[in-house]
């Protein structure tokens, strides 16, 4: 059921900075993952999905290709007359670029003021998971909290940053919280995704600007920890953070087992994406694959092996592909050998050509590249 | 009063099409599931956006429900414009002479309202059983260049299958100076492809005139058209070329599925120019298992494949399991192939399961007798049970559990 009082917001530039190569020319919600998505997809279906209508995405700069992915949010059920999708790039006279998140929520106030939810959701996208947040909403009433962060028992990632670590006790309550700190082993580390009332995020955010204090984890929360309620709820499914291109390449591989396959995918809960009508895939005489993520539009006509292709690739006759991820478009044409490499979108290469990687060090090929 | 359309089409989307047996038992034929994510209609559609034509009207009447939601607001073919768009017109009541759609003419002749409020200088005619790609806007460049009435499009068939189809005698220049139905001596080898074109205006004269005819079978091939021929009226054939197929049988069904793995049919559905559009399932990517074997085939998102495919058409959801052989086959959204089962010369409708070493169709090598090969087909939402067999030819019935009883006798 639609309208259940959250509202979503979307900070679709967070840490950029940790996938280089693939954000160049991108923000962290419009890098491609798994064969047809987009890293926004998640967290946006996932408010979807828990009923959430209307989503704010904000946005720093190189959104060009995120807002083409996302255009009226119609793939989304978004392109609503009441409600819906809402970009929302830098405005108007406000510190020229938004640095931190606390500046990018004050400057959409007035989004924030106009709407009528009660609850806000807010999430990075660069965590893959389906999560349901009616859950949440229903944990966060029952404990009567002011705050509810989410957050996952286990080793940190490595290269996840400034990781918040809480201290949580039996009934929930969050009884520390530390930013980035020198710990080993597992321990309850924060999925950058909470829920919030929205009058008291608006008076937050205030808050921290009129004291000139901008650190979203600094300022906002940790500042405010033994002022109000704070709970955290622990989500126990499956979780890829990507915060580097080896933590990329290894979540697109994950999506080789079911068992991850079944819980990202759950036909109750799907993840949509934008529709690009392509035909099925399709594979040739003398193709062989074995355990791929292949996507629709694809022509396979050589061997494809531990790898995920995107809508349209194209992989010609003699080439063998193994442990590549080859995003939407890129044609590898006949004979070529690659392996552990990261194809971005359009690139050629052409015949006979011999890349390789290794598990630990993907080789990257930018985006319209000619090899 | 709505904004003037230079053309509307009126696409005929009520045929039962019962020589599809199991299959249409629940669906109207132009809803048929084609070539992997396609139904039959997004042809007819996706040709009309690409060739302009932004307003359709689909005239339906058996078993409309998987067809209307199917076409919805017309979204996925970009049909859902303001002044425009496609609009499903079922037959309705009014206050004398109610009655269903008697004939392909009569179901245009109950919607000339519908076609007058765009007040069209012409309107195309289409049916929803074929699978073809083809700029409708040349046909009507051409309708306007002879100055005439009707124009039918004909494709060049073998000389000897000619007597199957309806076939167009011509002048030099292309006008049209006799029908023949099926003839058994056909004179030329240009048959119908049962697309028209009219000039509204004299359409709607002779739809009122037809309707006025108690003998009149109210059809456009056998009434309406040799009516205007008879009257003298302009009446030309403009030739297609390309690929082109009815597919309202079983057997030219599942050839139309299997050319598309054919790379030297002239029918490609990625050609970025002409997109067949579609409403596409949210589904995962496909994921193509360790073991697998797949070649020759096309298959759609969110399949998994573990066992071996070959010259087969996968559509979304499918599942094979390890051992399991889909051979010369199409499954259709969201089957189920368990271990051991072998798919052969088959279609298996939606959401039907295939149980373990199960073994559906036969290949035509292994039949002794040539008259008892065919197609094999499974109707949707059935069960056919571990080992049992259905033999080629044989159609089981839609919503049912196949058990095998002769299996004894069998062995």
């Amino acid at each position: 059921m639609r309208g259940n009082n959250m509202l979503g917001i979307l900070f679709s530039n967070s840490h950029d900075d940790k996938l280089r190569e693939l954000t160049e020319i991108r923000a962290m919600g419009s890098v491609p993952f798994g064969g047809r998505y987009r890293m926004i997809d998640f967290p946006l279906s996932n408010m979807v999905n828990s009923g959430i209508n209307k989503v704010g995405v904000i946005t720093k700069y190189n959104y060009q290709s995120l807002m083409d992915h996302l255009g009226s949010g119609k793939a989304w059920d978004l392109s609503r007359k009441r409600e819906g999708l809402f970009m929302l790039p830098p405005f108007g006279n406000v510190s020229s670029m938004q640095n931190s998140r606390v500046e990018s929520l004050a400057s959409i106030e007035n989004f924030l003021k106009n709407s009528k939810e009660e609850f806000v959701v807010l999430s990075d996208c660069d965590t893959i998971c389906n999560i349901d947040y009616t859950e949440v909403m229903a944990y966060h009433l029952d404990k009567g909290a002011d705050v509810t962060v989410i957050y996952r028992y286990g080793d940190i990632p490595q290269g996840f940053s400034n990781p918040t670590v809480y201290t949580v006790d039996p009934e929930g309550r969050i009884r520390d919280m530390v930013i980035s700190p020198n710990t080993e082993g597992p321990c309850n580390y924060g999925m950058t995704m909470c829920l919030i009332r929205r009058e008291l995020l608006m008076q937050l955010v205030a808050d921290c600007v009129s004291r000139n204090l901008y650190n979203f984890k600094r300022d906002l929360l940790q500042r405010h920890l033994r002022d109000f309620k704070f709970y955290g709820y622990e989500f126990t499914g499956v979780v890829k953070t990507i915060c580097s291109m080896n933590s990329y390449f290894e979540a697109n591989m994950s999506l080789m087992l079911p068992k991850i396959r079944s819980e990202l995918f759950n036909p109750e809960r799907p993840i949509y994406t934008k529709v690009r009508d392509d035909m099925p895939a399709r594979y040739g005489l003398g193709s062989s694959v074995s355990n791929s993520i292949i996507a629709d539009g694809c022509v396979v006509e050589g061997t494809v092996e531990n790898c995920v292709l995107f809508r349209g690739v194209k992989v010609g006759k003699g080439t063998r592909l193994e442990n590549c991820v080859i995003m939407q478009d890129s044609v590898i044409e006949g004979g070529c050998r690659l392996s552990h490499v990261v194809v971005d979108k359009d690139v050629i290469i052409r015949e006979d050509r011999s890349l390789m990687g290794f598990q630990s060090y993907p080789v990257y090929i930018s985006k319209g590249s000619v090899v | 009063m709505m904004p003037k359309q230079d053309v509307v089409a009126m696409l005929l989307a009520g045929g039962q099409g019962s020589r599809l047996g199991v299959l249409t038992k629940n669906l109207a034929k132009p809803a048929v599931p084609y070539g992997g994510k396609y139904r039959i209609i997004d042809f007819p559609l996706s040709n009309c956006v690409n060739s302009g034509i932004e307003t359709v009207g689909v005239l339906t009447q058996y078993q409309p429900l998987v067809l209307n939601e199917y076409i919805g607001n017309g979204q996925p073919w970009d049909l859902d414009s303001m002044n425009a768009g496609v609009h499903v017109l079922p037959p309705y009541q009014r206050s004398k002479k109610s009655d269903w759609y008697k004939g392909t003419a009569n179901a245009i002749y109950q919607n000339i309202q519908f076609i007058d409020r765009y007040n069209p200088n012409y309107v195309v005619i289409l049916s929803g059983d074929h699978i073809y790609k083809m700029d409708y806007s040349k046909m009507i460049a051409y309708h306007k260049e002879k100055q005439a009435d009707c124009t039918i499009a004909v494709i060049e068939v073998p000389m000897e299958e000619a007597s199957r189809f309806g076939i167009l005698n011509t002048n030099e220049d292309g006008s049209i100076y006799e029908f023949d139905e099926k003839p058994k001596v056909p004179k030329s080898n240009q048959a119908s492809m049962g697309i028209y074109v009219f000039t509204w205006e004299k359409l709607r004269k002779y739809l009122i005139q037809d309707e006025e005819n108690p003998k009149s079978s109210n059809d456009f091939g056998k009434d309406v058209l040799p009516a205007m021929l008879n009257a003298g009226e302009r009446m030309f054939a403009y030739r297609f070329q390309g690929y082109w197929k009815d597919v309202g049988t079983i057997d030219s069904l599942w050839e139309s599925n299997m050319d598309l793995l054919d790379p030297n049919v002239p029918l490609d559905l990625s050609e970025a120019s002409w997109k067949i559009y579609s409403r596409n399932p949210v589904m995962p990517p496909q994921y193509i298992a360790k073991g697998a074997v797949v070649q020759n085939s096309l298959v759609a998102e969110g399949c998994n494949v573990y066992g071996e495919i070959d010259f087969s058409v996968l559509f979304e959801g499918v599942y094979v399991a390890p051992g399991a052989v889909v051979k010369d086959s199409i499954l259709m959204p969201g089957c189920r192939v368990e271990e051991g089962a072998v798919v052969q010369y088959a279609i298996v409708a939606e959401n039907t399961v295939v149980g373990k070493n199960a073994v559906v169709g036969k290949r035509p090598e292994d039949v002794e007798n040539k008259d008892e090969w065919g197609i094999a087909v499974v109707g949707a939402d059935c069960t056919v049970c571990e080992e049992a067999v259905v033999p080629p030819k044989m159609m089981v019935e839609a919503g049912t559990v196949y058990e095998n009883e002769k299996k004894e006798a069998a062995k």
